[in-house]
C-alpha cells in the first residue's frame, strides 16, 4: 500500500536550499516533499517512489542509504485510485519559531509529510543543524518506505482442514474435536475470515434476513452486526444447554425468534456508538463458539444425543451443531451478498453432514404439514417399519437419500421411489435456506409431481429466521 | 484484533496443545494462521508456498508446544518467529534448486521463486534480507498498539495531517505526535541486522 509518490519538486526556493517544499493539504495530491528528485518521466511511466531521507550538508556517506528504503516499495499506488497531482511551485511560508522538542515530537509526523506547511519549514530548517534529530529523521523516513499494504491475501478457506488434518496425523489428538462439531467450529471459522477485514461501513451494512414460515417467504431486516447477534443468542441456546453461560441471560426466551428479537432490541453492542467497535459483536460470538466446541470435545459420546430446546421442538446436541453449522453457512451467505463479496460453499463432508441432517427431518416435517393441512394425504396407509412409497433426493457432490413419503414410521425402499429431486449445491442451499419459493427451486425433477412439491415445501419449511 | 491477548491466555493455550487437545489447535488457527501465512508469502512470493509453510509451522507448534517459553515473549512472537524462520528456510531451499536447475525445467516446486533461474550467493542473501525485513515490518505494524497503528493508518494511507489525525482520533496534537513518532520508531526496528542466533529482531516481546 505505497502510495503515490509524484517525485516533483525539483524546483527549490532561492532563499530555502535543501528545504524540500511544504507539504500540500492532506487531501490533495499527497505529494512527498522531497526536492530532490527529478522530474517525472515525460512518457508517464511510474515515478520513482518512496521516501526520502533528509539531507544534511556535507555528508556524502548517506547517498548509499538513499537507494535503500526503493527497493522496498510496492507498485500498489494504482490499486488505491489515487494520482499524483501535478507539481505545484512551492513556497514555504516562514518557519515558526518552535522549541527543540517540539521540533523532535513532530519529527514522526514530518517523516509521514503529515506536517502544516510552516511546521515542515521549520522542521528542515532545524535538521540542517541538529544532528541528533537528523539522523532520527533519516531512520523515520526509511521506516515510512516499510509500510506496505497488509497483504488482504484471503486464506483458502480449505486451508483450514488441511492444516489441521496434516497436524492431527503427526501427532493424534488426545482430546478431539467430535466430527459434528468440527462441522460447526469449520464453518464458524469461514465465516470469521469473511469479517475479520470488514470496515466500520460494513459491519452497518443492511442485511435482509429471509426465511419460509412454512405458508409463504417472510424476512427480517437488520445489518450485519445484527446478523452476527443474531447468530451469537441461537447459539447461546446449545451454551445454556451444555451449561455455558447463556448471552442472554438465565431468563431468556427458548424460542430463536424471541431470543434474537429480544438481543435486537435490548443488546448494547448494537447501539450507533458500538457500530464503531464491530469487535464487541464478533468477539462475544466467536468466543462462545470455541467454547461450544472445546466443551463438547471434554463431554464425551454421552453429550450427543443431549436434548437442545428450540422453543416449539428439540434436536439431539449432535444434530443441533450440524444445524448451527447450516445456518451460519446460510447466514454467511446473507453477509456476503450484502458486502458483495463471494462465499463458497462447505467442504463436500461437512455439506453432507447438512443435508443428511435435513434428509432426517423431512419425513417429520412432511408429516407435520399434512397435519396442518399443508401437504398431500398418505397415498398408501403402510405399517410402521415396512417399506412405503419413497422419494429419491441427490444433492451434488453430498450423496443420495430415500425419504419415506407416508409417514415417517414407514422404512424408504429405493424399489417403491416415485420421484427424484436433484439439486447443486447452490440450489440446495437456496432451498433449505428459504430464499427461494419451494417451487421455483432450481430442482432437477422426475416422477409424482405432487411428491415432488411436498418434499421442496417440506424442504423450505424448515428454514428459520 | 486480539494483538494485545494476556500472556494468561498464551500459558493456557501451551497447556491444552501439550494436553492434546484438538479444539484448542483450531483456536491456535484462527487466531495465527492470517499471521503466519502472510509473513510466508512476503518472503516466498509463492501461494503454495505459503501454505505448505502455514501447514509446517503449525504442525511444529501441535508437535512441540513444549518449545515455547513464555519468559522470552508472547505466543504470538513465538509463532512469527517460528513463520519467519521456515518461510527462510524454504525460500534457501528453493534458490538452491534453481540454482543447481538453472533451466528450471519445472522439477524445482517453489513457483515463482524457482522460476528466477541462476542467482549468486549475494543476491540470494540480499533477497532474503530485504524479504526479512519487509516481512518483519508487516508484523511489527499488525502487532503494534492498536493506537499507534491507527494514527499511522490515518496520516499514511489517509493521508490527514497530524492535526486532523488528533481530531479524528478524539486525542491532543501532542498525543498524535507521539503516536506517529513512535509507531516509526518500532517500525524502523525491521531493519536492525539479524543476529546470528536467537530470534530475529522485531518480534520481540516488546510488541
Amino acid at each position: 500500500m505505497s502510495r503515490p509518490d509524484d517525485g516533483t519538486g525539483g524546483t527549490e526556493p532561492a532563499e530555502a536550499p535543501r528545504i524540500p517544499p511544504p507539504r500540500p493539504a492532506a487531501e490533495d495530491s499527497g505529494r512527498w516533499p522531497a526536492h530532490w528528485h527529478p522530474a517525472p518521466p515525460a512518457d508517464g511511466a511510474p515515478p520513482p517512489r518512496g521516501p526520502q531521507e533528509p539531507r544534511r550538508p556535507q555528508e556524502p556517506h548517506e547517498q548509499q542509504e538513499q537507494q535503500e528504503p526503493q527497493e522496498h516499495q510496492e507498485p500498489a499506488a494504482e490499486s488505491r485510485g489515487r494520482l499524483p497531482a501535478p507539481p505545484v511551485p512551492p513556497v514555504p511560508p516562514p518557519a515558526p519559531q518552535l522549541s527543540h522538542a517540539v521540533l523532535k515530537s513532530l519529527l514522526g509526523a514530518w517523516a509521514l509529510a503529515a506536517c502544516p506547511p510552516e511546521e515542515t519549514a521549520a522542521v528542515e530548517a532545524h535538521l540542517n543543524h541538529c544532528n541528533p534529530c537528523a539522523d532520527e529523521a533519516l531512520r523515520l523516513r526509511e521506516a515510512v518506505g516499510l509500510l506496505h499494504t497488509e497483504q488482504s491475501l484471503d486464506l483458502d478457506p480449505l486451508l483450514r482442514s488441511r492444516v489441521l488434518a496434516g497436524c492431527l496425523g503427526r501427532r493424534p489428538a488426545r482430546i478431539p474435536v467430535p466430527d459434528w462439531a468440527g462441522v460447526y467450529d469449520a464453518e464458524a471459522a469461514r465465516l470469521d475470515a469473511l469479517l475479520r477485514d470488514m470496515g466500520e461501513a460494513e459491519w452497518r451494512a443492511p442485511v435482509r434476513l429471509r426465511w419460509f414460515d412454512g405458508r409463504r417467504q417472510v424476512g427480517r431486516d437488520t445489518t450485519v452486526a445484527g446478523v452476527i447477534g443474531h447468530l451469537m443468542v441461537v447459539d447461546g441456546i446449545l451454551a445454556a444447554s451444555l451449561g455455558l453461560p447463556d448471552p442472554l441471560g438465565a431468563d431468556a426466551p427458548g424460542d430463536p425468534e424471541a431470543r434474537t428479537e429480544a438481543y435486537w432490541h435490548d443488546g448494547p453492542e448494537l447501539s450507533p456508538e458500538a457500530a464503531a467497535e464491530p469487535e464487541a459483536v464478533r468477539e462475544p460470538w466467536r468466543e462462545q463458539g470455541h467454547a461450544l466446541v472445546r466443551t463438547v470435545s471434554f463431554a464425551g459420546r454421552g453429550a450427543r444425543m443431549l436434548p437442545v430446546p428450540y422453543g416449539g421442538f428439540s434436536l439431539p446436541l449432535r444434530d443441533s451443531f450440524v444445524d448451527r453449522a447450516f445456518e451460519c453457512w446460510v447466514h454467511a451467505g446473507d453477509i456476503a451478498e450484502a458486502i458483495d463479496y463471494p462465499y463458497e460453499p462447505p467442504a463436500s463432508a461437512h455439506l453432507r453432514r447438512m443435508v443428511d441432517l435435513y434428509a432426517r427431518l423431512l419425513p417429520d416435517a412432511l408429516a407435520q404439514r399434512r397435519r396442518a393441512g399443508l401437504a398431500g394425504p398418505p397415498r398408501r396407509l403402510g405399517t410402521a417399519g415396512a417399506p412405503g412409497r419413497t422419494l429419491h433426493l441427490e444433492v451434488e457432490g453430498s450423496g443420495h437419500w430415500y425419504i419415506p413419503l407416508d409417514s415417517p414410521a414407514a422404512l424408504p425402499s429405493e424399489a417403491e421411489t416415485v420421484a427424484r429431486i436433484a439439486l447443486d449445491r447452490e440450489a440446495f442451499y437456496q432451498l433449505a435456506a428459504g430464499h427461494v419459493p419451494p417451487e421455483e427451486a432450481a430442482a432437477g425433477q422426475i416422477g409424482d409431481p405432487e411428491a415432488i412439491r411436498d418434499v421442496l415445501f417440506a424442504t423450505a419449511s424448515l428454514s428459520r429466521m | 484484533m486480539a494483538n494485545d491477548a494476556p500472556p494468561r491466555w498464551d500459558r493456557r493455550m501451551q497447556q491444552r496443545l501439550a494436553r492434546g487437545e484438538a479444539a484448542a489447535l483450531g483456536e491456535l488457527y484462527d487466531r495465527f494462521a492470517s499471521l503466519v501465512h502472510n509473513l510466508a508469502h512476503r518472503v516466498l512470493e509463492d501461494e503454495e508456498a505459503a501454505d505448505r509453510v502455514t501447514r509446517e509451522v503449525f504442525g511444529y507448534a501441535w508437535e512441540n508446544p513444549g518449545a515455547y517459553d513464555p519468559q522470552q515473549g508472547s505466543l504470538r512472537s513465538w509463532i512469527a518467529t517460528l513463520a519467519h524462520r521456515q518461510a527462510v528456510h524454504r525460500l534457501r531451499e528453493a534458490e538452491a534448486r534453481a540454482a543447481a536447475d538453472p533451466a528450471g525445467d519445472g522439477t524445482a516446486g517453489e513457483g515463482a521463486v524457482a522460476a528466477r533461474g541462476r542467482r549468486t550467493a549475494e543476491d540470494i542473501e540480499e533477497r532474503i534480507r530485504e524479504a526479512s525485513v519487509a516481512a518483519r515490518a508487516d508484523y511489527i505494524v499488525t502487532s503494534m498498539p492498536a493506537p499507534l497503528r491507527a494514527a499511522l493508518e490515518l496520516a499514511y494511507f489517509d493521508r490527514r495531517d497530524y492535526r486532523q489525525t488528533a481530531a479524528e482520533l478524539g486525542v491532543t496534537e501532542d498525543e498524535a505526535r507521539r503516536r506517529l513518532r513512535l509507531g516509526l520508531q518500532l517500525l524502523s526496528t525491521a531493519r536492525a541486522p539479524l543476529p546470528e542466533a536467537g530470534p530475529p529482531p522485531g518480534y520481540g516481546r516488546a510488541l
